[in-house]
């Protein structure tokens, strides 16, 4: 789609309504027994398991990547009565030079996710940011997750903020794009929804809320804003974009109301690895317990479960 | 597949119910029927009759419940009379206790609270759990302050309460009215609705465990006869209702004879304005809180949508495509949005009247989902190709049902806003805030929500303009309808008739009307006779008849006061005051030869209405609003406003100074006035207006109709474009009758229940009623935030 500005200046958001929205939501829907077990396991699935710490190695990432095929525990399948390989996470996301390694040890339906593009800050030259989408395709990546440029959202410049988005999706051929928004540094709703439209009108595929570095990650707010906004291009559009909120979603309580506020502003049709994704590290050790605690009435010793 | 891969393929919400165990033992452990809780412990029904009471989500019976008689009604006022000699002495320290002990039991039992009045109202356990039982604990903590702050040996309450509650917010609305009055010093009987009754039961309880002196709170079940018993009681001194306008009206009408105080909160039809630069997606949801609250059973439910045509398509087609995933069902599953409608008969009714609105053209719509049928639900509706005269655009529907209308621009928006008899709230979305505070005074309602919806505070008074009734509960404003405001009575010092020698005009003397900023000369072509005290002929009065009248309410309407600052309003009476000051032996021969009094007497009367002018040309800048702090990051401007036009029907008493008061009080408010001289003191009045003539008095804010005795109080009284009538009459049926007329359009009413008003008192509570009385608050809530 071409740069349309005056859509893009014509939307307005209202903090109030927004919390008044989300703070309500969460008490407007409850999922309990087999139906929280199943949209637990439903969380599972949508979890790009991340690891991007400066001290990642092979084997931090091995570990990832067998954690990722077997998100839960054998003996947890046996009491829920499921079986292997039916649940698996919907992607790992690492560092550009970690790619091939984890490309090895993941099997071809788990894609593999590469920060690129100066992650996080995304402010090195843009020749080499687009550089290095191209080296992480050509590494096996299947999906990059972009970083936009958080001074061309400040500035209102929307102009380049879209032709960068849309070169870096020529750079990463056909492979989905995520473009990070980086909402902490945005500051206002309001951005988040502008940035996240000219992100879309460029060609991102998903629109994610932060890289995770920043202090304020995804939340309720800032997810519904950017929900709102994969709505409304979509009824512009007839295209559907993905959502992937990361960082700052370590429980299954959070997850929860994450998907309900998906399940409420989109729909049915977004609850699913292909439109929406959840960044996180921590998330599934809880998630797990959670699970226990369903199959078995009482809470498991952290130390039962296996760490990613 | 196992169950919960089913559930992981087709992912949905499943069952999420509320445990009702212990309420369910609770209901059935109840008398049945129910005792009635009077004088702190729990008495027979001396009536045998009965009524059933059912649970909406299922339409079966619960259990039933006494219709209290009148030797029951007896017994609860004379427990409520006995208890308020005592309670009314209270410390204030031990009525704060006693408040915030209850707000404390709210806290503990919340739960119970909630689950058993969803089960007896059929709301979502959502709203009673997240809305009605906190503002409930709220309420009795904010009126504890109350008690605490309020010395009833300064401000003194009034007595015996009787408060009828409707069945919308069953515990929340026995809570707005006892908590206040109970903080004020006065005793009560509450009477709850007859569809909901069980949580005000379970509140008599909590009112022993928190050992409430016997007396003070008595709860008594029945249906509209136990109502009409407790507000035609003897002793019943105020009676609070909440409920339909209908009722409401016929309350005023029977109580009108024994002049008890009152407090009307009515219905409504609401205006939910949605502007084109406003943040559609949220104003879609605020739509959603506006009439998909409690079913829409709500009396400020925004229940007409207007909204701006540029957007109109937009905003309807997110508004079905957020319809299609509300959720209609069992109001005890934490997943439900609307529950069921409170009784069969509402949803007869629901039903009926959007027949009519399909029958008359208007278009329904409905989501494509099924609503279940095993209780009384009813789903959300839309009706589209509605105009401003549609029935469904004007009549209070009471359900879960919203009108559309659309508007082109920000004055068009006003004038469909308040085209209709309510005026209770309005919801104003625009992202511009120069636009949302531009509308927000222009809409005739007592509650604003600037891109909000339904929000409720305890500081923050709620109550409505026009046919949505009058007073207001909550903040302060709710406080002084629990307090006495009797004005001072003149001592009875028999008045000696002077005969005092005056001078009177050589020349004859022509008084006119004085309408529209102009002499008019009567329609009727008749006049009467203005005669000294000794019954001296003077000269001739212009005769008013209902024509003259009709004439002044069109001049009091288009008078620019509305338009005048408030600076501005005090300057003029500034300068009447001095101008008046000028024509001072004039009026001292007046007062002499037609009051009677003498010359001292005169002066001193003369000089104190200057002063009075003075002083409310003081306050016309500083009888302001004020801004309260509700919980929230944001704002609730508690705003002033004028009444409109003001009819004021005179008595003979200190002629010069009681019309001084009347008329720059009311002035200063920037209320339009019509008054009526007494007739014995007409040409006081009518010398008047040369004095307004060279003040700058804007044409038709002040005018005078002169007439025989009571000849015109009638046709004001029944004046609908009059918005308020003041009468200052020693005469108990002139009273009463006034009262009672004013119910065609609920007019503001103000008729002192004195034989002789003490006019020269110069205490603050005595001025200050009168800017009170001449002004209604109007609560704007802000919330703000980037």
């Amino acid at each position: 789609m071409n740069l349309d500005t005056d859509l893009v200046s014509n939307i307005r958001i209202n903090l109030s309504a927004i919390e008044r929205r989300t703070s309500t939501l969460t008490k407007r829907r409850s999922v309990k027994k087999e139906y929280q077990a199943a949209w637990l396991l439903k969380a599972i699935s949508l979890i790009d398991l991340t690891t991007l710490s400066g001290d990642d190695t092979a084997g931090k990432v091995e570990r990832l990547c067998e954690k990722a095929k077997r998100p839960i525990s054998i003996d947890l399948h046996e009491l829920l009565n499921i079986k292997q390989g039916d649940i698996q996470v919907g992607a790992v996301c690492v560092y550009h030079h970690l790619i091939k390694e984890a490309k090895k040890n993941l099997p071809n339906n788990i894609p593999v996710a590469a920060v690129s593009t100066g992650f996080p800050a995304g402010l090195s030259s843009f020749k080499t940011r687009k550089l290095e989408i191209t080296e992480s395709i050509k590494n096996g990546a299947d999906e990059i997750d972009i970083v936009i440029n958080r001074g061309f959202v400040l500035q209102n410049n929307w102009k380049k903020l879209y032709e960068e988005v849309r070169d870096f999706k020529k750079a990463a051929n056909k492979k989905h794009i995520k473009a990070i928004l980086g909402v902490g540094d945005l500051e206002t709703l309001r951005n988040v929804a502008k940035a996240s439209m000219v992100c879309m009108m460029a060609g991102a595929d998903f629109i994610k809320t932060s890289t995770g570095k920043e202090s304020i990650n995804a939340n309720l707010n800032n997810s519904l804003v950017m929900l709102r906004m994969i709505r409304n291009f979509y009824q512009i559009t007839g295209k559907k974009i993905g959502f992937k909120p990361a960082g700052g979603i370590s429980t299954a309580k959070t997850v929860i109301e994450f998907l309900i506020l998906v399940m409420e502003e989109l729909g049915h049709d977004w609850i699913n690895p292909k439109y929406l994704r959840i960044g996180a590290s921590s998330l599934l050790i809880d998630i797990e317990r959670q699970l226990y605690h369903f199959a078995l009435g009482r809470y498991a010793n952290k130390e039962k479960l296996a760490i990613g | 597949m196992s169950k919960i891969i089913q559930n992981f393929k087709n992912i949905s919400y499943g069952p999420a119910p509320e445990d009702s165990k212990d309420v369910m033992s609770w209901i059935n452990s109840l008398k049945n029927p129910n005792h009635l809780f009077i004088n702190g412990i729990w008495t027979k029904s001396k009536s045998s009759k009965k009524l059933d009471v059912i649970n909406p989500a299922t339409n079966k019976k619960l259990t039933s419940l006494s219709i209290s008689n009148k030797a029951d009604v007896n017994a609860a006022v004379g427990a409520a009379k006995k208890a308020y000699n005592i309670w009314s002495k209270t410390s204030s320290d031990t009525r704060a206790k006693y408040l915030y002990a209850l707000a404390r039991l709210i806290q503990k039992h919340s739960r119970f609270l909630s689950v058993l009045e969803t089960i007896d109202n059929g709301k979502p356990i959502r709203e009673t759990r997240d809305i009605d039982i906190p503002l409930v604990a709220r309420h009795f903590y904010y009126h504890a302050g109350w008690a605490k702050k309020i010395d009833t040996k300064i401000s003194k309450p009034i007595g015996v309460i009787g408060q009828i509650i409707p069945w919308n917010f069953p515990l929340l609305m026995l809570a707005w009215k006892i908590a206040p009055a109970i903080a004020a010093g006065n005793t009560v009987v509450l009477k709850p609705a007859e569809f909901t009754s069980l949580t005000a039961l379970y509140f008599a309880e909590l009112c022993q465990k928190a050992r409430i002196p016997k007396g003070v709170i008595n709860i008594i079940t029945g249906d509209g006869s136990t109502g009409e018993l407790i507000t035609s009681h003897e002793y019943t001194t105020k009676i609070a209702f909440t409920g339909s306008t209908e009722v409401g009206k016929k309350i005023i009408q029977s109580t009108a004879s024994q002049e008890k105080k009152l407090t009307m909160e009515l219905g409504g039809k609401s205006p939910f304005i949605v502007f084109e630069d406003a943040d559609l997606d949220s104003a879609v949801e605020g739509v959603v809180d506006a009439i998909w609250f409690n079913q829409g059973q709500v009396c400020c439910a925004g229940s007409r949508l207007l909204v701006q045509e540029s957007v109109e398509k937009i905003f309807i087609k997110k508004l079905k495509a957020r319809m299609e995933k509300l959720r209609v069902g069992n109001p005890l599953d934490k997943s439900i949005d609307i529950g069921a409608i409170v009784a069969p008969i509402q949803l007869r009714k629901i039903r009926s009247i959007v027949k009519k609105g399909e029958k008359e053209g208007s278009k329904l719509w409905q989501p494509s989902w099924a609503c279940p049928t095993d209780g009384l639900f009813y789903p959300p509706s839309i009706f589209t190709n509605v105009s401003p005269s549609s029935f469904i655009a004007q009549v209070e529907i009471f359900g879960p049902v919203l009108s559309i209308l659309s508007f082109r621009t920000p004055s068009e928006a006003v004038s469909i806003a308040n085209n209709t008899p309510y005026g209770l709230a309005a919801s104003v979305w625009s992202e511009n805030i120069n636009l949302a505070l531009d509308i927000a005074p222009k809409i005739k309602a007592g509650v604003i929500w600037v891109n909000s919806t339904n929000l409720f505070d305890a500081a923050c008074g709620f109550g409505g303009y026009k046919e949505s009734g009058f007073g207001r509960e909550g903040g302060v404003e709710g406080i002084r309808a629990y307090q006495d405001n009797t004005l001072p009575e003149a001592s009875k010092i028999s008045k000696k008739i002077i005969k005092n020698k005056v001078d009177l005009p050589s020349i004859d003397a022509t008084p006119k009307l004085y309408v529209g900023g102009k002499q008019k000369r009567p329609d009727s072509g008749y006049s009467f006779n203005q005669l000294t005290a000794q019954k001296e002929f003077i000269c001739d009065i212009a005769r008013a008849n209902r024509k003259d009248v009709r004439d002044t309410v069109e001049a009091a309407l288009k008078s620019k006061i509305g338009s005048l600052n408030n600076f501005n309003r005090s300057q003029i009476l500034f300068y009447l005051a001095e101008n008046l000051s000028q024509r001072k032996e004039t009026f001292i021969n007046l007062l002499m030869s037609i009051s009677g009094i003498d010359k001292n007497q005169a002066l001193k009367e003369f000089d104190q209405s200057c002063e009075r002018i003075f002083y409310y040309a003081s306050m016309a800048d500083k009888f302001e609003g004020s801004i309260h702090n509700p919980p929230m990051r944001g704002l609730t401007l508690a705003v002033k406003e004028s009444i409109g036009v003001v009819a004021s029907i005179m008595s003979e008493n200190q002629p010069l100074l009681s019309l001084s008061t009347i008329i720059s009080s009311l002035f200063a408010n920037g209320n339009a006035s019509i008054i009526v001289p007494s007739e014995k003191t007409s040409l006081i009045a009518t010398s008047l207006y040369q004095v307004f003539e060279t003040s700058d008095i804007p044409a038709g804010s002040i005018n005078i109709l002169t007439a025989k005795e009571n000849e015109l109080n009638e046709t004001l009284t029944q004046h609908e474009n009059i918005h308020g009538i003041w009468a200052f009459s020693s005469n108990v049926t002139v009273r009463s009758s006034i009262i009672h007329g004013t119910v065609f359009n609920l007019k503001r009413y103000w008729c002192p229940k004195n034989n002789n008003i003490d006019w020269s008192n110069n205490s603050k509570d005595f001025l200050n009623e009168f800017l009170h009385e001449g002004s209604q608050v109007k609560n704007i809530w802000i919330p703000y935030g980037e």
